[in-house]
């Protein structure tokens, strides 16, 4: 019973932790399974055929390049717009400016499928081809206010005495936004950038309302659902989350480092 | 070490504001400022909080648009010129230090925006001055409050300004940095001769590091001058209790003769001198300082001389603090005194509850105007 008391976060942590990353776990060994039949579900011999012919599937590869030019494209957008939006929100009074925040709001407050539909009423009225454009138009939008929101929040944060410092230090106002201003607001655009991507690169609802005839990774997951899905889809999701999972390592390693390093900086000081 | 004077295009000149007015909508926070600090002077600007230092020295620095008046430096009229473009610098109370910049580029920004190329001498010469050499490759976050402190300062000094303004710089250190920095602080002015404009409430570090000190209230300087002059003869009530400590005793003038004043108060007479009172007559406040106070037990007050001032009252608390004690007295008509009594004698303190008769020198009474 007292082993139990002691060990209980520990024991709850790990059946949180078990929950989130068997279906992770799951998918990362069938990318190494061999299938009978037509469903990828249960096990039957180890192979690794699927990630040494990743795009051996007709559709596989072909989307996931699509998806990610379409997350790039539409995150770069989104961000310089995003970012801008965030800078006249934060530091100009002018008429509109609570609507405007307001409105900034709503696309994240309203359901995707109301979004994606009306999205695709638009576009049908103008009787705009539905394609690449309208996808790319569609991210843009909804990925802008997460974007606005996360850039917004950096910029309220900052010190307003350091632009004065600037200022008073001599530089002019162009000056003082490039080496003041921008370097410090930088890594709130950046991760803004990221989530935009992230956002993007997964969205299924929205995009399958506005593809036409296009199809993203999500999209062709959600096709290949219905009659199997092929091993090689297994290995590019497996593949995109050990990116992440690198990418959010070398980041702890970095901040890890720099902790370091401060540590002993001021270890050694006076 | 020296520095250049004039590597900012300015020799160090007169700072004079000219009737500097501030007003957020309805509420004046400077009101009708002028005064005139001198060129290489360590003014210190003291006040309670909102009293409108930092406003001051925000305009000064350009950062403040004035309502009113005008800003002038030697003969060069500062008044609409941009912050950028002005030759003064501030430090600012919480240092406001570049956080992505390493020590050195935090105290080479002045010099790199005004266009000048090379500047690792300047700043290493600097950075000697206020002895941080070593530390030049950290970032801010990697410094104590100290070491920020030092770096705030070279960042605008090294920019050789008119005017460095400083806003209560020491106000984040513990005390004993604080005195340290003090020190600091009045040898770098000394070493580089620039005005400095020190902003403070602490008033024991505006009389220590000072040459002038001006006392704000209200958005209004109350008195300017040397602290020791400020100190030994306020002249509103409000210098005489924020400035050091003070007795008072409210009363009328009643009459005069020659060069001492006749001041009445609950049936006593009290004296002083005529050049120490802002009123000849009417209605008065008579102040004292409590370390210019005698103190007897009332059995031994014929000893005290017949024309010295006295009070006499009841002993409420005695704290002895080594060097010397302090006492409160209840006067008879029952305000409450502070008495500072040098520990020269063998005998021991006062008691509470001891009777008691609290005198002083006639030349030590100042004359104040009854409004605060
Ligand atoms: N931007 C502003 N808008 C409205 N009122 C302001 C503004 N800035 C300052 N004030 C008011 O002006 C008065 C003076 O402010 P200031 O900052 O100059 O005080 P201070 O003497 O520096 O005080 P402290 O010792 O607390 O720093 C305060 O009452 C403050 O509320
Ligand atoms: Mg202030």
């Amino acid at each position: 019973m007292r082993w139990l008391r002691r060990h209980l976060i520990g024991i709850i942590a790990i059946l949180v932790l078990v929950y989130l990353f068997v279906p992770i776990a799951v998918v990362g060994v069938l990318s190494f399974n061999s299938p009978v039949g037509k469903y990828n579900t249960s096990w039957n011999e180890f192979s690794i055929d699927a990630w040494t012919n990743i795009c051996g599937v007709p559709g596989v590869c072909s989307s996931f390049v699509l998806s990610i030019q379409i997350g790039l494209f539409a995150t770069l957008v989104a961000t310089i717009f995003g970012a801008m939006i965030a800078f006249a929100l934060v530091r100009y009074r002018f008429r509109g400016r609570d609507t405007t925040n307001l409105l900034i709001f709503l696309p994240m407050a309203t359901p995707e499928v109301v979004l994606g539909s009306s999205l695709l009423a638009l576009f049908l009225n103008l009787a705009f081809p539905l394609g690449f454009w309208t996808v790319l138009i569609a991210h843009i939008m909804f990925t802008i206010s997460f974007i606005v929101v996360a850039v917004k929040a950096r910029l309220q944060g900052m010190d307003p005495r350091l632009e004065e410092a600037s200022r008073d230090l001599y530089a002019n106002p162009a000056a003082t936004f490039r080496y003041v201003t921008f370097p410090l607001v930088l890594p709130g655009i950046l991760g803004a950038a990221l989530l935009g991507f992230a956002l993007s690169f997964d969205d299924f609802i929205i995009t399958f309302f506005n593809a036409g005839t296009l199809v993203t990774f999500p999209v062709y997951i959600w096709g290949a659902a219905q009659r199997g899905i092929p091993v090689q889809a297994y290995a590019l999701a497996t593949l995109v989350f050990l990116v992440a999972l690198v990418f959010v390592l070398v980041v702890q390693w970095i901040n890890h480092r720099r902790r370091r390093s401060l540590e002993a900086a001021v270890g050694i000081s006076t | 070490m020296t520095l250049a004077p004039g590597a900012n295009g300015v020799d160090v000149a007169d700072l004079t504001l000219i009737n500097l007015t501030k007003s957020f909508g309805d509420f004046i926070a400077v009101d009708d400022l002028t005064l005139t600090i001198p060129a290489g002077s360590f003014f210190a600007l003291l006040g309670p909080s909102g009293c409108g230092k930092t406003t001051t020295l925000r305009m000064v620095a350009g950062l403040e648009d004035p309502t009113a008046g005008q800003i002038m430096l030697g003969d060069r009229d500062l008044t609409s010129l941009k912050a950028f473009k002005r030759p003064v610098n501030t430090v600012f109370q919480s240092y406001a230090l570049f956080p992505h910049l390493d020590v050195f580029e935090n105290v080479a920004f002045g010099l790199r925006r005004r266009g000048i190329k090379d500047v690792a001498g300047q700043v290493n010469q600097m950075l000697e001055l206020v002895e941080l050499g070593p530390l030049a490759r950290r970032k801010p976050g990697q410094l104590s409050g100290g070491q920020q402190q030092r770096v705030a300062v070279a960042r605008a000094l090294i920019n050789n300004p008119g005017v460095l303004l400083l806003d209560e710089p020491l106000g984040a250190l513990d005390l004993k940095l604080r005195r340290q920095m003090q020190i600091e602080l009045k040898r770098i002015q000394t070493e580089v001769g620039t005005s400095f404009v020190h902003v403070t409430h602490d008033q024991e570090e505006a009389m220590t590091m000072a040459d002038t000190v001006a006392v704000m209230n209200m958005g209004r300087i109350e008195q300017m001058g040397a602290p020791v002059d400020i100190y030994d003869l306020p002249t509103t009530r409000f210098v005489a209790t924020f400035l050091g400590q003070s007795n008072e005793i409210e009363g009328q003038i009643v009459e005069s003769s020659g060069d001492e004043l006749v001041f009445s108060a609950y049936g006593q007479r009290f004296g002083v001198p005529a050049s120490r009172s802002v009123v000849d007559q009417g209605p008065a406040y008579l102040g004292v300082r409590p370390e210019k106070l005698g103190i007897v037990p009332a059995g031994q007050a014929d000893s005290v001389a017949a024309q010295a001032n006295q009070v006499s009252g009841k002993i409420t608390d005695t704290s002895f603090a080594g060097v010397s004690t302090q006492y409160m007295v209840m006067t008879s008509w029952g305000d409450e005194w502070i008495v500072f009594e040098q520990n020269r004698s063998a005998s021991q303190p006062l008691r509470p509850g001891d009777e008691v008769v609290v005198h002083w020198l006639v030349e030590h009474s100042f004359g104040l105007s009854p409004q605060v």
